[in-house]
């Protein structure tokens, strides 16, 4: 039978890979190969997953180099039978292919995406025209689950360490876009501030690393031009 | 704030700077097929006092865009701190303002 040669990263920051060898089958991601050498032949190895299907994010996992979801990874798809897997670049490894996200998920608080509404239980809800351009604009980027693959896929992320990155700018883009959300000013405010959107080289690795094919970039450079409007006084730019 | 006005800041300079790149590099296509020597170079920049306002303007520009990007070269391969990164890019710019405004002021035949 035809085997794939699995390396998978052992360790936290500092560590080794380790290669397996598993049986290449008719229909399997690489979720289904780490899930197989972890429940057959290695149980320490840690990893994350939860839905299995695409929808959670959790799995998310550097795989030959790049970021992507191993659920919707085919082994098919990456044309090659020795494969690397890795931790989410751009974030401190805890053990094995276990990346750290909370200073991931910080940032996406500090790039100002509370919501805020001053409506309560009482008033009417918000009346929203679907084709205003201001709805479509939030809905183009409101899909994303927050599974980490844009900011492991950014180099600004890399360079930088203050960059707010990709998923938390994205998803003050599509705060600012949202009629009800009442604090707008202080979102742009967070999203231009010193590790904000001036940043972003608009080089489009979250775009293309992006498993639901979201865009980022094109929210951080709505995100660029809406703070210099602001910048020079139009308030509701 | 201030990290949006010096984006601001870069991108218009960079839009001004422009067509004065275009006019500069037009001028030294123009002065290689014809006579290049430093008599012929002062005698065309000193021909108008618009070419010294043009070029005033433009170190003016350069002074100001280039040390912007250098700063964030800096902050991001260089991995200073921002605070470093403000410190050079003022000294750069004051560096780069000096000696261009000094250059002009040369061509104008204004320094020894």
């Amino acid at each position: 039978m035809e085997t794939l040669t699995i390396k998978i990263w052992r360790g936290a920051d500092t560590g080794s890979f380790q290669t397996f060898s598993v049986p290449k089958r008719e229909n399997q991601t690489i979720l289904d190969v780490v899930t197989e050498i972890q429940q057959r032949q290695d149980q320490s190895i840690s990893y994350r997953f939860a839905c299995r299907v695409g929808v959670c994010g959790s799995c998310a996992m550097t795989v030959n180099g790049k970021p992507r979801w191993t659920c919707r990874t085919h082994i098919g798809a990456l044309k090659s039978s020795v494969i690397t897997i890795e931790p989410l670049k751009n974030m401190p490894r805890i053990k094995d292919l276990v990346a750290d996200m909370s200073r991931f998920f910080d940032k996406w608080g500090q790039a100002g995406n509370d919501f805020s509404s001053d409506k309560t239980r009482h008033d009417a809800p918000a009346q929203i025209d679907p084709e205003s351009k201001q709805r479509k604009a939030a809905n183009a980027a409101i899909e994303c689950i927050n599974c980490g693959v844009c900011y492991a896929a950014c180099d600004v992320v890399r360079w930088n360490d203050d960059y707010l990155g990709p998923a938390a700018l994205n998803r003050a883009w599509s705060l600012v876009n949202d009629a009800r959300h009442n604090r707008k000013q202080d979102t742009i405010a967070a999203a231009m501030g010193a590790g904000g959107c001036g940043n972003c080289h608009s080089q489009g690795n979250c775009m293309t690393a992006c498993p639901i094919g979201l865009s980022p970039t094109r929210s951080i450079a709505g995100l660029k031009q809406m703070s210099l409007m602001s910048l020079m006084g139009k308030r509701d730019a | 704030m201030l990290e949006v006005r010096l984006y601001l800041l870069q991108r218009l300079t960079a839009a001004i700077m422009a067509p004065m790149v275009i006019i500069h590099l037009a001028t030294i296509l123009y002065a290689t097929r014809t006579e290049l020597t430093a008599a012929s170079i002062l005698a065309r920049v000193q021909s108008s006092p618009w070419l010294v306002v043009f070029y005033t303007a433009f170190v003016v520009m350069v002074a100001i865009h280039a040390p912007l990007g250098l700063r964030k070269i800096l902050i991001e391969w260089g991995r200073l701190r921002m605070s470093a990164a403000n410190m050079i890019s003022l000294v750069l710019f004051v560096v780069f303002l000096g000696m261009g405004l000094r250059g002009v002021w040369a061509l104008t035949g204004g320094a020894g």
